[in-house]
């Protein structure tokens, strides 16, 4: 039994003995290349560079080659004067060296390759220059033009599908939150927070006779039968649009759609939602508004020009609603409680008068 | 009635202008005895603050008379004589229920310009441009106080103007740069700046029960006040010595345990850092020169606190997120909550405690405003405070 136990204890506890050695890389892994840490992403990106980017590249390097160290060869091959344009030719070249560099080395040589689409176009205006220089070879420099035509189709080519790739770890996330008017031209939305019970202020959007005290965009509102009302909102250049909505759903504190139901260019559906804010800090109010123009989607932008209203005129909108909820009328100052640009002087008594 | 306008930066006209009416139900009409010229309307003054009109009335700091109410005015009456406290607050709001009165929900109409730039919105303000709603101020013979049940604070017989005006403000303000130091008994409190705020928060500090407090300006003058009469223990001159050391041999090198940034957007440093944020500023690379902040920043004692109260507009560059972030410190900062400070600081005064009129220097009359303003922003005869009597 004794010496059992001294065998377990022996295998279960780590005695080091003598000084730490290194660890010794087992004999069939011993002539293996280990590869330097650490490893860069383009070791492994840059191999799975498309074949014409990559031609793209090496052709940069080639003709840079040929515009810094042979000018003259390059000058008499597309039919310019060799002493005159040595020196921009080597600039020329410079950058296409600068180019092919970038191409060849970056895993995503987004940029690199845009440099190229800009060259071709500098290339392009050079060689048409030429053309009515004297002592230029008409026909070789239609050639040389059409040859960079080509270049410059396929560097368009490879940029724009560069630009498009997205980076490999980004993308769409169904789970994560977006405003309401990320994805559609056709709805605005505007969220406050009211210091009042959820049964007052769903009371208070019950009514539709107390929309036209906050929404700016509205005269009046007016409940007729049926489960009706008729709306006057104000529209461009003094004139006013009237039009039908009825209610289309009611849930008692906590959601009232109404629908327009005869309105000319513009169906819209206005949605308010009542929640009571976490932590009993009053209740959140999300106005959501859809305009389904009639007419596609020339209709739709044209409607968010005219019809539509501004998101910052919604927000505030909402806001004097919390002022009429939370101090009982809307707030003004002196810059505000008159139209129209006005300094923070009380207003004159005309211009009072002109308001009511 | 008469009343001191913006023009233009650096241009100000005393002009006959509408008398205040009655725009909401809550508003009172203040007939204005004493006003005064703060920091801040400094920085209207030399238009670093956007969205400022020409005939814009200024003015935050002021008192008077009431001598007319909105029909559901219940807390004040005509004839009563009150302060103003500066913020704009409704009282039925979260933040003014949770005693965030600069923070007011609903005083504000123009909230969504403000949103624009800053994020959220603040509370309304009394002539301090139409980024804080477009009231018209205090500079002038007249106002219109909105929420008259809730601001206005009614002055007990035998204290004089001198003695309470600065409730509106500067002394509520100074005092809650200090109270955010979260002062213990030992603490070394640090201001800089010893402009009006500044003293009030030196005053403060000491009455909050701070061990010492040490003062920086470059006016002597102002440090001589610090010293004298506010109550600063030491005083350091920046453009004759090196804060940051001197602050380190006072305080047995671990910094002071509170900095309050009593400066705001116009700092001033000798030599290249006060050049760098001044090209930048005059450029709009940046709204706001930074630079008493910082230093304020880089000289706290590790996990302490760095209050700021100077005003500051935008945004600036070369923050020393670094320092903050490694040193585990605390930045606490807002315009005045003045509505929570007025009664206990009014108690102050009538026990003595403090004397608030101390930082006055010069006494003018409301028409000679242009003339108080280009004063007090040149430091000129040794101007510390400006007040203006309307009556």
């Amino acid at each position: 039994m004794a010496t059992q136990q001294t065998i377990d204890n022996e295998r279960l506890l780590p005695v080091r003995r003598g000084p730490a050695r290194a660890p010794r890389i087992p004999e069939k892994f011993a002539d293996r290349e280990v590869k330097p840490a650490p490893w860069h992403s383009s070791d492994f990106v840059a191999s799975e560079k498309d074949p014409v980017t990559n031609f793209l590249g090496w052709f940069s390097i080639g003709l840079g080659l040929a515009e810094v160290f042979a000018p003259h060869a390059v000058a008499r091959l597309i039919g310019i004067d060799d002493e005159e344009h040595k020196t921009l030719l080597r600039a020329y070249g410079v950058r296409e060296l600068a180019a092919g560099v970038g191409i060849l080395t970056r895993p995503k040589p987004t940029y690199w390759m845009w440099n190229r689409v800009i060259g071709d176009a500098i290339d392009l205006r050079s060689l048409s220059n030429a053309m009515n220089t004297r002592g230029s070879d008409r026909s070789r420099l239609k050639m040389a033009a059409l040859a960079v035509a080509g270049v410059t189709a396929l560097d368009i080519v490879s940029s724009m599908r560069l630009t498009s790739e997205a980076s490999p770890a980004a993308g769409e996330d169904p789970g994560s939150y977006k405003t309401a008017d990320t994805d559609s031209d056709n709805v605005l939305a505007a969220v406050v927070t009211v210091n009042k019970p959820i049964e007052e202020v769903y009371n208070f959007w019950k009514d539709p006779r107390n929309y036209a005290q906050f929404m700016d965009q509205i005269e009046s509102v007016h409940p007729t039968t049926g489960g009706l009302s008729r709306w006057k909102v104000k529209a461009p250049a003094g004139l006013a649009v009237e039009f039908n909505a009825k209610v289309v759903n009611d849930i008692p504190n906590e959601l009232i759609r109404w629908t327009s139901v005869d309105s000319e260019n513009v169906d819209s559906t206005g949605t308010v939602r009542f929640k009571a804010a976490p932590g009993n800090r009053g209740t959140v109010v999300t106005l959501e508004i859809e305009y389904k123009p009639k007419g596609g989607r020339l209709g739709a932008k044209v409607a968010k020009m005219f019809a539509a209203i501004p998101k910052t005129q919604l927000k505030n909108d909402l806001r004097r609603f919390k002022q009429i909820m939370e101090i009982g009328e809307v707030m003004k100052s002196d810059s505000t409680a008159v139209p129209g640009m006005h300094p923070a002087q009380p207003p004159s008594r005309k211009q009072m008068e002109a308001r009511s | 009635m008469r009343a001191n306008t913006w023009q233009a930066p650096k241009h100000l006209a005393v002009e006959n202008v509408p008398d205040p009416k009655i725009l909401n139900s809550n508003d009172a009409i203040v007939k204005i005895t004493s006003t005064a010229i703060c920091g801040s309307d400094l920085h209207l003054y030399n238009g670093f603050m956007p969205t400022m009109e020409k005939g814009d009335i200024l003015g935050h700091e002021f008192m008077g008379e009431v001598v007319e109410v909105g029909k559901t005015v219940k807390n004040v009456k005509v004839g009563d004589r009150v302060v103003v406290p500066f913020p704009i607050a409704c009282g039925n709001c979260w933040n003014c229920q949770h005693d965030m009165w600069s923070l007011c929900e609903n005083s504000n109409p123009n909230a969504w310009m403000q949103e624009k730039m800053m994020g959220h919105h603040c509370s309304g303000v009394f002539g301090y441009s139409h980024l804080l709603g477009g009231f018209a101020g205090g500079q002038a013979e007249y106002a219109r106080v909105p929420f008259a049940d809730v601001g206005p604070l009614r002055i007990p017989e035998g204290l004089t103007d001198e003695q309470v005006l600065f409730l509106s403000d500067i002394f509520p303000t100074g005092y809650m740069g200090a109270e955010m130091c979260d002062i213990a008994p030992g603490d070394t409190i640090a201001v800089w700046g010893c402009g009006p705020v500044g003293q009030f928060a030196i005053a403060s500090a000491k009455l909050l029960g701070a061990e010492r407090v040490i003062a920086i300006d470059r006016f002597p003058y102002r440090l001589k006040i610090a010293r004298e009469r506010a109550g600063a223990d030491v005083t350091i001159n920046y453009e004759e010595t090196n804060v940051l050391e001197a602050l380190k041999e006072l305080t047995g090198g671990v910094g002071p345990d509170g900095c309050v940034d009593a400066v705001g957007l116009e700092s001033h440093a000798p030599g290249i850092e006060g050049w760098y944020d001044k090209a930048k500023q005059s450029m709009r690379w940046e709204n706001d020169r930074p630079i008493a902040l910082r230093h304020a920043i880089m000289s706290c004692r590790n996990g302490r606190t760095v209050s700021v109260i100077g005003v500051y507009s935008g945004f600036i560059d070369k923050f020393p997120i670094g320092p903050l972030m490694n040193r585990s410190l605390t930045i606490k900062s807002g315009q005045c909550h003045v509505h929570r400070y007025m009664k206990p600081l009014l108690q102050h005064i009538m026990d003595g405690k403090i004397d608030p009129s101390f930082v006055i220097t010069h006494r003018m009359s409301l028409d000679d405003a242009p003339v108080g303003y280009d004063i007090f922003n040149k430091k000129e005869d040794e101007c510390l405070k400006v007040v203006l009597s309307a009556a």
